[in-house]
């Protein structure tokens, strides 16, 4: 993978050939993992590229290195496994780890692979993303050799800007619905392309460069140098913001490459986010079971009990992922067994017959595979976090109060707890943000809304987005959403801010 | 690695931020306090990617663990940011430092205020070579050989193999006993310029007027540094009496009385003369005052110790004059009227810390 790929130690083989074995046997199913052992360094740069061992040139990657480092030399974390969505899947262990932890993180990952393979929500996921990241490396970098490395990172800036601003429930393709509005042509915006076209094309040198993916698209550009965008309103809002964006902003051909380049790849890890909680839980609901039950020498349990304790511990009030998945994991598992599900199980009020019920229905194990295949956190969430399992795991949820200006603990109320997770987990954490029009008040401008469910956006960190988008666009954005109670529309121009109070709620 | 170009360019941006923050760095104290020996640690303003997000303190989270509603969550945000970071499962904002060096930040100074280099006078670069002995090694010359450790690797190793006798405890060291002293040659610059702080430290000099002393000199020290390899710093204190002290004493000596400036520059050309003969050696003045001298009769003495006995050995001869409510401020307009076309001094006039970028460009931007 890095070129120089060592065969793994014999030793490190066997164990691996040994937890492959008990793992199909438990089950699992997953792609061929290859391994590799990388040194602290390496797994932080690799962590630092979200996994992978190569990602193209941009410097947030060596802050995040730098991040990773610096916590790492003072003991602040360690990463132990990383394991990457693709087939074959490939994962890493950290040199010097004990064999006992080398054991734990792959049956910790046997199971993350798994979950790729066999989860619904990667169905679409390209599992070839690591040749892909690597073509990703060597476009930009041409583009960068080309162009100069401020101009192209200019550019990306603006686009990761927007990375969060994809359709996570519809996928990559529901912006191509779009087409079907009345396009209105607009030639003046478009000088620049076509000045490009007629002079020393800047495009030439690009085309080996030049993503394909959309064939069709491109063979009309190429016809029609002339970008149209929808002429009003349109007909069906989308929340892939980047995807709008790359077929209506008037971009010249090495940005397109650039922007799409960005919205494969948010695209890609948007199911990694969507499914964190269960995935996690589900790993580590694994290499429990498999080390516990198979894997572990008598020599080893100490050791073993050391680290996986470190795993899931609760550290202060910070709720663990890993944790939560776990326990609601295993609190499935020993529901599905004694048939505590069901209408009538919903029904009982008798405490004392709740607590001994037992049907011997014993479904746990498939109920635990059931929902590894179709859920994702907030089905998982939504679905099995009962009122007990809040009081047992001493759940709360928490705000921040402003008399006090500290953060509090709010309330232990099941619903309470149980919608505020859910909230945090919709749209990834993210503000809803849809393009509602794209030739607002006819000027060609474009214009967002954020979907205000209780919590304002950040204004400064909005703003600047704004400018960003701008950069794309390259006419002035608007967004409209709620500041304090009031429907506002920020709106950048590229040059000034302005903030309008608008009384229709577009 | 891949990652070291993504490193080498976040550091170009982190440098363009502090270049672009430097009037803000400068006029805060607080760098100085994050300073070690040779880096400085330096708090990034939010450099990450803008997006749409929520605002961090209408959001709620979900936590783990004992306490009753309306308890706070840890007992550090009591100071509001820090617990946020580490409770419940909303993303933490991590704030940002960065280690620079002392010559990088000079850099970064340098070509901000678009200060040039400095002319060196006297012998350029004088250094000595030093050799020091650091530690042991197999091989050198006999003259270096280490007796007692040759002894005592022959004795094991004549132990080990047997033939060594008690009762006749000759040793014999062979080629591989042989230990040597081992040296390095060091490279030791001579120290070639020389700073006098001079400060008043009468009873009108307040603390603020202190601390714009302090981060003052601060950034003089910084760039001078990097323009010379050696750098002596003597420091004079004087209110109606000069002393001469330590750098710690002198950022924080709290002195009351009168003002006779004089004194500070008797007892400067004291130290000059007899430690730093002018043709060897830079020589720079800077001096803070409020500017409240004594009488007429000192600001005329001085002006004439300035002419003849400073002026003529020094490179520059800097006085900043910080505004205080007490001072007069007539001794910036004394010296003005005497050597304000005398390329070797420079006044400036610091009336608050937002002032203090102008007054390094006033003092540095000489370029002598």
């Amino acid at each position: 993978m890095r070129g120089t790929t060592g065969k793994l130690p014999d030793y490190i083989a066997e164990l691996q050939l040994l937890v492959e074995k008990h793992a199909r046997e438990a089950g699992l199913d997953f792609f061929d993992v290859i391994f590799e052992v990388v040194s602290l360094e390496e797994m932080n740069e690799i962590a630092a590229y979200g996994g992978f061992p190569s990602r193209y040139p941009h410097w947030r990657f060596g802050m995040e290195y730098n991040r990773l480092g610096k916590s790492s030399t003072y003991g602040l974390h360690r990463i132990y496994e990383m394991v990457i969505n693709n087939d074959p899947c490939y994962a890493y262990l950290l040199e010097g780890n004990s064999l006992v932890e080398h054991k734990m993180v792959m049956a910790h990952v046997m199971a993350h692979c798994d979950f790729f393979k066999n989860n619904f929500f990667f169905k679409n996921t390209n599992r070839k993303m690591m040749n892909e990241m690597a073509n990703h490396r060597s476009k930009i970098s041409a583009l960068m050799d080309k162009l100069g490395i401020e101009t192209v990172e200019w550019f990306l800036d603006a686009c990761l800007s927007i990375d969060n601003l994809i359709d996570v429930v519809r996928g990559p393709h529901s912006h191509r619905e779009e087409k079907k509005e009345d396009l209105l042509t607009v030639s003046k915006i478009h000088d620049e392309r076509k000045k490009s076209e007629n002079g020393k094309s800047s495009k030439q040198y690009m085309e080996p460069f030049i993503s394909t993916s959309t064939p069709e698209k491109q063979k009309k550009v190429e016809e029609e140098p002339q970008v149209q965008i929808p002429s009003g309103k349109l007909h069906s809002p989308t929340k892939d913001v980047m995807g709008f964006l790359l077929c209506y902003a008037p971009l010249k051909d090495w940005e397109q490459t650039v922007l799409e380049i960005v919205r494969d790849e948010a695209y890609y890890f948007a199911p990694q986010a969507q499914t964190k909680i269960l995935n996690e839980g589900w790993a580590t609901y694994w290499h429990s079971k498999l080390m516990t039950e198979k894997l572990l020498s008598a020599s080893e349990v100490i050791d073993y009990a050391d680290r996986a304790s470190s795993i899931t511990a609760s550290v202060g009030l910070y709720l663990n992922p890993y944790k939560l998945g776990l326990e609601l994991l295993r609190d499935i598992e020993f529901r599905w067994d004694r048939g505590r599900f069901g209408k009538e199980w919903e029904e009982c009020t008798d405490s004392e017959r709740r607590t001994t019920w037992d049907t011997g229905a014993g479904l746990g194990k498939k109920k635990l595979f059931e929902v590894r295949s179709v859920y994702n956190d907030i089905m998982f969430i939504d679905e099995f976090l009962t009122e007990e399992f809040c009081r047992e795991n001493k759940l709360f949820s928490f705000g921040y109060n402003e008399k006090t200006e500290r953060y509090e603990i709010e309330s232990r109320e099941f619903t309470k707890i149980k919608n505020t997770l859910l909230m945090n987990l919709t749209n990834l954490g993210n503000p809803v943000i849809e393009v509602i029009d794209a030739n607002f008040e006819n000027k060609g401008e474009l214009l967002l809304r954020h979907l205000h469910e209780g919590i304002d956006l950040r204004i400064d960190w909005a703003k600047d987005t704004l400018a960003n988008i701008f950069k794309i666009w390259k006419r002035p954005v608007c967004i409209s959403t709620i500041i304090s109670g009031t429907p506002t529309i920020l709106r950048y121009d590229g040059k000034e801010h302005t903030q309008t109070v608008t009384h229709d709620a577009t | 690695m891949k990652i070291t170009q993504d490193k080498a360019r976040f550091r170009e941006i982190i440098k363009g931020t502090i270049r672009k923050n430097l009037r803000k760095y400068i006029s805060h104290g607080e760098l100085i306090a994050r300073s070690g020996k040779d880096i400085i640690t330096i708090p990034i303003p939010q450099i990450d990617i803008p997006k749409f997000k929520f605002e961090t303190r209408q959001q709620k989270g979900v936590g783990q663990g004992d306490g009753e509603p309306g308890e706070p969550l840890s007992g550090e945000s009591e100071e509001g940011q820090e617990g946020r970071d580490k409770a419940g499962n909303l993303p933490g904002e991590h704030s940002l430092e960065e280690d620079l060096s002392i010559e990088e930040l000079a850099q970064i100074l340098g070509e901000e205020l678009e200060l040039p280099r400095i002319q060196h006078k006297g012998k350029e670069r004088i250094v000595t070579v030093h050799e020091k002995l650091v530690g042991i090694r197999r091989s050198g010359p006999e003259s270096l050989r280490h007796f007692k450790r040759t002894y005592r690797e022959a004795l094991k190793r004549q132990i080990a193999s047997g033939t060594y006798n008690p009762l006749d405890p000759v040793i014999i060291p062979v080629k591989e006993d042989k230990r040597y002293k081992a040296f390095r040659r060091e490279v030791i610059p001579e120290t070639n310029a020389v700073l006098f702080y001079i400060m008043d430290v009468s009873g009108s000099m307040g603390d603020e007027q202190k601390e714009i002393v302090r981060i003052e000199s601060f950034w003089i020290d910084t760039w001078l540094r990097s323009q010379y390899k050696g750098i002596v710093c003597r420091y004079i204190v004087h209110d109606a009496k000069a002393r001469e002290v330590d750098r710690e004493t002198f950022f924080k000596t709290k002195e009351s009385g009168g003002t006779i400036i004089s004194s500070s520059y008797k007892l400067a050309i004291e130290i000059l003369d007899s430690d730093y003969p002018p043709q060897d050696w830079n020589i720079y003045f800077f001096q803070f005052s409020d500017g409240d001298n004594w009488s007429n009769e000192d600001n005329k003495l001085c002006v004439k110790l300035l002419e003849e006995n400073i002026l003529p050995k020094c490179n520059l001869f800097c006085y900043g004059q910080v505004e205080s409510p007490y001072g007069s401020g007539q001794y910036l307009k004394e010296l003005k009227e005497n050597f304000s076309d005398n390329p070797a001094v420079a006044l400036s006039n610091i009336p608050n810390k937002d002032a203090i970028v102008d007054s390094i460009k006033e003092f540095l931007g000489k370029g002598r």
